[in-house]
């Protein structure tokens, strides 16, 4: 059991290597070993979260035998075990997707997006477990780099936004690792915990403040936070749903939870709230993006953009998490996480399946889609309605933790911004959920089969009730019970994960 | 006062302006290309904080010798020099990937310029 930190990443890695090499001499064996890779790390998770849940200690394991803090240091703690199970569920269920989903959209890429996808699921599950800040910034670019390839494979656009991101993503990491160097120079070293029990002594310190700012700024430009997302909408509306379902659920997740941990377990309890503001400034820049991204999403025709821009408002949510900077705000952007995850994976997968049956990606040819779609389209009502927040779906219980935070530290602004948002994004999901219901008969623009770019009548042999297929269908099913599920039992998970995690918030 | 001022800290005034330039190619020159430049000279000035940061007068390589006994003093910190090495490595990955994005784009645009790829994106979609 002591070896789980160390599988969670070293077996989509693995996986990744070999479904490259048995790729190119064979297709479904090269998927098979990258879905096989990655069901592994998602049961080494569930079993981490076992473990640390049961034993209540973190799981350390000090990399070829070398004993912290000389050499790397995995931990699998209740927050690293909580955001592992997170993102490799989400990489099993989008790779049990991909396959239909590639085939239809970028055909003969197929070979190089399943190591890239199972790369991708290793290297953000590595930044949730390593427990040095170095080995936080190798995984990270590895992540980065998988994402790239992923998402420049899309349409003719594709490799142009993913430049763009590309060039934020290296100035994010140049001063994540800029700031890890100026803490490193005045505490000795980059072992999470012994840096932890060093830094209290030098609070005051200039460098230490000016190391602390770079990291996180840096973490924030990876993070896609307003008013640096201008990549985002761009680049998601250009990629292939399989890979925008895979990385707008996640990455930038993994990112903020970084900066989480940085907050935790690095720093001082307070540091970030007392010694330097930064936590009330990424509040702040938070809020406006959450207004700013719900605004743009109601004016967007592409499906695909609004979903972009849903996200850059979104993922604000977990920044306001992390500006409350008090237990229950901290709780409330942290159970954001996983519940956005699940609702963008939902919404992203949906849009597939709708471009996989139909070809339509503009909001108002989907007209009437819910007469041809109906149990794709009940999904995507359970996406709506947990992304405007009605419970008990899992959008409800993080808005509401995140507003009883915003209440304790009498931010009444970001209280009132957490409800506009909700509202605004209830008139743009809502707008479209009256498109696909609408009685399309006197319009009959996508109930018409040959619309465009759908898949062939001898393709649809053997979908699911005539909709997609069922290795399509069975994530999305999956994904909109999770969201249902999480919503229910959101109490069992604050209690079991989040509440340990956030405990260095309530010690300070 | 302001020649020991430089003579002091020049390396770091080097790192400042080094990064300044870096972040200036990327964000205002409108050509890919030197904006992937200016990320390869952002990339070199961090490369350059740490080698200077581990820097020592008198020191030799990390490998015991006897005759030197075992004080830190007279060895290099071997650990910011791998951290260097490794971030080369993924500053290499970074770029190689970026080219052949920069690639992709010229053949299916013509263009380098951001500004007209964005025209040209716009009258196609």
């Amino acid at each position: 059991m002591s070896q789980l930190p160390a599988l969670i990443p070293t077996l989509p890695i693995l996986a990744a290597l070999l479904s490259l090499l048995v790729g190119l001499r064979s297709l479904r064996g090269g998927y098979l070993v990258a879905l096989a890779g990655t069901f592994a790390a998602f049961v080494a998770s569930v079993l981490g979260i076992w473990e640390v849940t049961t034993s209540g200690q973190p799981i350390r394991y000090a990399v070829s035998g070398w004993v912290p803090p000389i050499g790397i240091e995995f931990v699998l703690d209740h927050l690293a075990a909580y955001m592992a199970t997170l993102i490799t569920g989400i990489g099993v269920l989008v790779l049990m997707y991909a396959p239909r989903s590639i085939r239809h959209e970028s055909p003969g890429k197929a070979t190089f997006t399943y190591p890239s996808m199972a790369l991708l699921v290793a290297g953000l599950a590595g930044m949730s477990v390593t427990g040095d800040l170095f080995n936080l910034y190798v995984f990270l670019e590895i992540a980065a780099l998988a994402a790239y390839a992923l998402l420049a494979t899309g349409d003719r656009a594709g490799p142009f936004a993913t430049l763009r991101y590309l060039l934020i993503g290296a100035i994010g990491g140049g001063f994540y690792l800029l700031g890890v160097a100026f803490i490193y120079f005045s505490v000795g070293s980059i072992n999470m915990a012994d840096v932890a029990v060093r830094l209290p002594d030098l609070v005051e310190s200039p460098s230490i403040m000016s190391g602390a700012v770079l990291m996180v700024v840096g973490l924030a430009l990876k993070m896609g936070l307003f008013p640096m997302h201008f990549w985002m909408p761009d680049v998601y509306t250009n990629a292939p749903s399989s890979s925008a379902g895979l990385i707008a659920p996640i990455m930038t997740k993994v990112s903020a939870y970084a900066i989480v941990r940085l907050m935790l377990d690095v720093f001082p309890p307070g540091y970030f709230t007392e010694a330097i503001p930064i936590a009330a400034t990424i509040g702040w820049i938070s809020a406006a993006g959450i207004l700013f991204g719900s605004i743009l999403a109601i004016g967007q025709q592409d499906y695909r953009r609004m979903l972009a821009y849903s996200s850059v408002g979104q993922i604000a949510y977990v920044g306001l998490g992390i500006g409350l900077a008090n237990p229950i705000g901290l709780i409330g952007g942290l159970l954001h996480m996983v519940n956005h995850a699940l609702m963008k994976g939902l919404l992203f997968l949906i849009g597939g399946a709708i471009r996989w049956r139909t070809g339509l990606v503009r909001i108002p040819d989907m007209l009437g889609l819910g007469r041809k779609m109906p149990w794709t389209m009940y999904a995507f009502v359970i996406a709506v309605l947990a992304m405007v927040g009605i419970p008990p779906t899992a959008g409800f219980f993080s808005k509401v933790y995140l507003m009883i935070g915003a209440v304790q530290a009498d931010a009444w602004v970001w209280f009132a911004v957490i409800i506009i948002s909700s509202l605004l994004s209830g008139i743009y999901f809502f707008r479209m959920v009256e498109y696909v219901f609408k009685d399309a008969q006197e319009q009959n623009a996508a109930a018409d089969d040959s619309a465009t770019g759908g898949v062939t009548a001898r393709e649809l042999e053997g979908a699911v009730a005539g909709e997609v297929p069922a290795s399509m269908f069975i994530p999305i099913a999956i994904l909109s019970a999770a969201v249902i599920l999480v919503g229910v039992f959101n109490f069992f998970i604050v209690r079991a994960l989040l509440e340990p995690a956030v405990a260095p918030l309530v010690g300070g | 006062m302001t020649i020991e001022f430089f003579a002091g800290r020049y390396p770091y005034i080097l790192i400042a302006v080094l990064l300044g330039i870096g972040l200036y190619g990327m964000t205002m020159k409108r050509n890919l290309l030197k904006k992937i430049i200016g990320m390869t000279i952002f990339l070199t000035a961090v490369y350059l904080f740490f080698i200077h940061g581990a820097f020592k007068y008198g020191a030799t390589i990390p490998v015991y010798t006897p005759e030197l006994g075992a004080e830190a003093i007279h060895y290099m910190n071997p650990l910011p020099h791998v951290i260097v090495l490794t971030a080369i490595v993924v500053g290499v990955g970074v770029t190689g990937v970026a080219l052949a994005l920069l690639l992709l784009t010229y053949k299916r645009y013509g263009s380098l310029d951001e500004e007209v790829i964005i025209q040209r994106m716009r009258e196609s979609a």
